[in-house]
C-alpha cells in the first residue's frame, strides 16, 4: 500500500504542475497586454516599463511562471485589479460557501442517485427501471441553470416558500447554520443536484444490476441467504466504484457551480468568476481557476486511495 | 473475433440477400420509437432555424415598447413578447442559427482534432502516445464547466471565443476515446495479417483502421453535443458568447431574468428550446449507439 500511495502521488505532481502552467497561460490568452487593465491609455512609456518591472514582466515567461508559482505555493496570488484586495483572500470569502452549496448538492444527489439506482437495477427492464432511466437522462441533458430558474418560479414567485437569491437574508455574504440560511440553500442545492442525480443513479443502475447478475449472487440465495443479507453483498461489492463517481462529481460541481451561483446570486466562487470575467480581473479569474483546479485534483487523488484502500484488487492490477 | 466468424454465417451456395452495414443501422434506428422521435424533433428545429426568414411571423429584433412583456397567447404573438416587446416566436425560431451553431460546431471541430490525435496516439504508440496522452491528462484535471469558463473568460466574450473554448473542452475527451479504440484495433488479427502480407502504415490505417475506429467515436461525439449545448447556452447565459440584440437561447434567457416577476412562463421559453435539443441529441445518441452496437 505504501509504495502505490507513493507511485500515486508522484504521479500528481506532473498534474498538479501542468494545471499551474495552465493557469498561468490564462494571462497570455487574453487580449492585450496583461497591463492593459490597470494602466490607463495615457501612461508614458517610464511609467509602463517601471510597472513591468514591478510586476516582474520584464522577465522572461519561465522565470515568470516559476516566480508566480513560488508565490502561489505560499498562497500569494497576487492582488485583485477590481478591489485591490489579495486575491487569496477574495478566494478564502467565497470557496466556504461554494464548499457548502457543494456539499449540500453531493448530499441530495448521492442519496437520490443512490436510491434510484439500486432500486432501478433490482428491477432491471421493468417499468420502474424505465421511469428511472429517464429521470437519468433528463437529469444530464437539463440546463440547469434554466432549471434553478423554474425552481425560482415556482418556489419564490409563484408559491413564495423560498427565498430567490443570495446565502441569507438581506443579501448576507457569510454562511450560518441557522433557519434562514437553510432556507437559502434549498433551491440552488437541488438545482445543483440534477447532473449528480442523473449520473449517480445510470452508474449505480449497471452496477447492481452487473452484480445482482453475477455467480456468487445465485450461489448466495441458493445457501439460503435472506434477502437483507444478499443486498449486503451487493452493497459491498459496488460501494468502491459508487463512491468514486460520487468523488469525482464533488469535484465538477465544486467547479460548476458557476451558473447556477449566478442564478441565484450565491456569494461563491462563481460569482468571484463572474466578476474578474466582466472587469476583466486576469489575477483573480487566474486564482480562482487555480484553487478549485487544485481542488479537483486532489479530490481525484482521494479518491483513488479511499478506492485503493476499499477494494485491494485495484492494487494488484 | 475468430478467423471463422469472419468470414460470416452464411452457408456457401445461398444466394445470400446481404444487407450493408449503414442500411442495417439506419432500418434498426427506425425501429427504434424514441430515436426516431428524437431525429424527427431535431429535424424539425434545425429546418426551423435555417429557414428561420421564411418560418418565423415577423422580425425577431424589432420590438415596440407598447408591446412589452406580453404573455403566451396573446393574438398576434403566439409565445408572447420579451422584455423589449420583441415577438419571442421569431426569436425562438432565429435563436435556434446561432444556438446550435455555437453547440454543434465545437463538438465538430473536436472530432476532427479529437480523432486524429487520438488515432496517431493509438496506431504509433510508444513515446508518441505518452507525449500525447499525458497532455491530453491535464485537461482532464479540470471540470469542463471551470475549463469553458477559463478559457472563454480570458479570451473574452463573443461567439468565435466560446466555441473555441468549447472545442477545446471537447478534444481531450474524444481522443481519450480515440485512442482507446485505435489500441483495441490494433491489436486485432486482421491488422496483423495487413502488415504480415507487407501493408504500409497508410494502408493499414485508411483500410483497416478508420472503418473500425470512426463508428464508436462518431457515436461518442454524439453523446457531447447534448453537453455542448447546455455548455455554449451557458456561456451565452454567463455573457461570454453572443451580443444582445442577436437572438440566442442562453442569452435570452439571461435578459429574461429581470421579467421572471412579470411573465415567468414567457422567461422560461428559451430554457425549454436547449432542453428540448440537449435530450434529444442525448436520446439518439443512446439510440444510435444501440443501433451501432458499440460498446461503451
Amino acid at each position: 500500500m505504501l509504495t502505490y500511495l507513493l507511485k500515486r502521488l508522484g504521479l500528481v505532481v506532473p498534474i498538479a504542475l501542468a494545471v499551474s502552467a495552465v493557469c498561468f497561460s490564462l494571462v497570455y490568452l487574453a487580449p492585450g497586454d496583461p497591463l492593459s487593465a490597470i494602466v490607463p491609455s495615457d501612461a508614458s512609456v517610464e511609467l509602463i516599463d517601471q510597472l513591468k518591472k514591478e510586476y516582474g514582466l520584464d522577465k522572461p515567461i519561465p522565470v515568470q511562471y516559476a516566480l508566480w508559482l513560488g508565490r502561489a505555493t505560499v498562497g500569494d496570488l497576487g492582488t485583485s485589479i477590481a478591489t485591490g484586495r489579495p486575491v487569496a483572500s477574495e478566494i478564502g470569502k467565497a470557496i466556504g460557501n461554494t464548499l457548502v452549496l457543494a456539499f449540500a448538492a453531493c448530499l441530495v444527489g448521492f442519496t437520490l442517485g443512490a436510491v434510484f439506482g439500486t432500486i432501478a437495477g433490482y428491477f432491471n427492464g421493468s417499468w420502474v427501471d424505465k421511469t428511472v432511466s429517464a429521470i437519468s437522462v433528463a437529469g444530464v441533458s437539463v440546463p440547469h441553470y434554466w432549471l434553478g430558474m423554474v425552481l425560482v418560479i415556482v418556489f419564490s414567485v409563484i408559491l413564495g416558500w423560498l427565498p430567490a437569491m443570495g446565502a441569507g437574508p438581506g443579501g448576507s455574504g457569510e454562511w450560518r447554520w441557522d433557519a434562514e440560511h437553510l432556507k437559502h440553500i434549498i433551491l440552488p442545492a437541488i438545482t445543483l443536484s440534477v447532473i449528480p442525480t442523473g449520473i449517480i443513479t445510470r452508474t449505480v443502475r449497471a452496477l447492481v444490476a452487473d452484480v445482482l447478475s453475477k455467480e456468487f449472487v445465485t450461489a448466495l440465495v441458493a445457501k439460503g441467504l435472506s434477502q437483507g443479507a444478499v443486498f449486503f453483498h451487493v452493497v459491498k461489492n459496488i460501494a468502491p466504484t459508487a463512491l468514486a463517481v460520487m468523488g469525482v462529481q464533488l469535484g465538477y460541481l465544486m467547479g460548476g457551480s458557476i451558473l447556477v451561483e449566478t442564478v441565484f446570486s450565491w456569494p461563491g466562487t462563481g460569482f468571484l468568476l463572474n466578476t474578474a470575467i466582466f472587469q476583466r480581473d486576469i489575477p483573480l479569474l487566474q486564482g480562482t481557476i487555480l484553487v478549485l483546479a487544485m481542488f479537483f485534483v486532489a479530490l481525484n487523488l482521494l479518491v483513488d486511495i479511499v478506492q485503493t484502500g476499499l477494494d485491494p484488487r485495484i492494487r494488484r492490477a | 473475433m475468430s478467423a471463422v466468424t469472419l468470414d460470416g454465417g452464411a452457408p456457401v451456395g445461398t444466394p445470400a440477400k446481404t444487407v450493408g452495414y449503414w442500411a442495417g443501422v439506419g432500418r434498426r434506428l427506425r425501429r427504434d420509437k424514441v430515436a426516431l422521435a428524437c431525429a424527427i424533433v431535431l429535424v424539425a428545429i434545425v429546418l426551423a432555424a435555417i429557414f428561420a426568414p421564411l418560418v418565423a411571423p415577423v422580425d425577431p429584433t424589432k420590438g415596440s415598447i407598447l408591446k412589452r412583456l406580453m404573455p403566451i397567447g396573446t393574438p398576434g404573438h403566439l409565445l408572447g413578447t420579451d422584455e423589449l416587446g420583441r415577438d419571442m416566436l421569431s426569436r425562438l425560431i432565429f435563436g435556434g442559427r446561432l444556438s446550435l451553431m455555437m453547440g454543434i460546431a465545437p463538438v465538430f471541430f473536436a472530432l476532427f482534432v479529437g480523432s486524429l490525435l487520438g488515432i496517431v496516439a493509438g496506431f504509433v504508440g510508444g513515446r508518441v502516445n505518452t507525449a500525447i496522452m499525458r497532455t491530453v491528462d491535464v485537461f482532464f484535471a479540470f471540470p469542463s464547466v471551470l475549463l469553458a469558463v477559463a478559457i472563454s473568460g480570458a479570451l473574452g466574450a463573443g461567439i468565435a471565443n466560446a466555441m473555441l473554448a468549447l472545442t477545446i473542452v471537447f478534444v481531450p475527451p474524444i481522443a481519450r476515446v480515440a485512442e482507446s479504440v485505435t489500441t483495441q484495433v490494433r491489436g486485432l488479427d486482421f491488422v496483423e495479417a495487413a502488415r504480415a502480407s507487407g501493408a504500409g502504415a497508410w494502408t493499414i490505417i485508411r483500410v483497416h483502421i478508420l472503418g473500425n475506429v470512426l463508428g464508436p467515436i462518431f457515436v461518442y461525439a454524439t453523446s457531447l453535443v447534448s453537453v455542448s449545448m447546455i455548455l455554449a447556452a451557458g456561456l451565452s447565459f454567463l455573457g461570454l458568447g453572443t451580443r444582445p440584440p442577436d437572438p440566442e437561447w442562453g442569452l435570452m434567457l439571461n435578459t429574461l431574468r429581470t421579467a421572471i416577476y412579470t411573465q415567468p412562463w414567457v422567461a422560461a421559453l428559451p430554457g425549454v428550446m436547449i432542453f428540448m435539443v440537449s435530450i434529444s441529441f442525448n436520446l439518439l445518441s443512446d439510440g444510435l449507439r444501440s443501433a451501432m452496437d458499440v460498446q461503451r
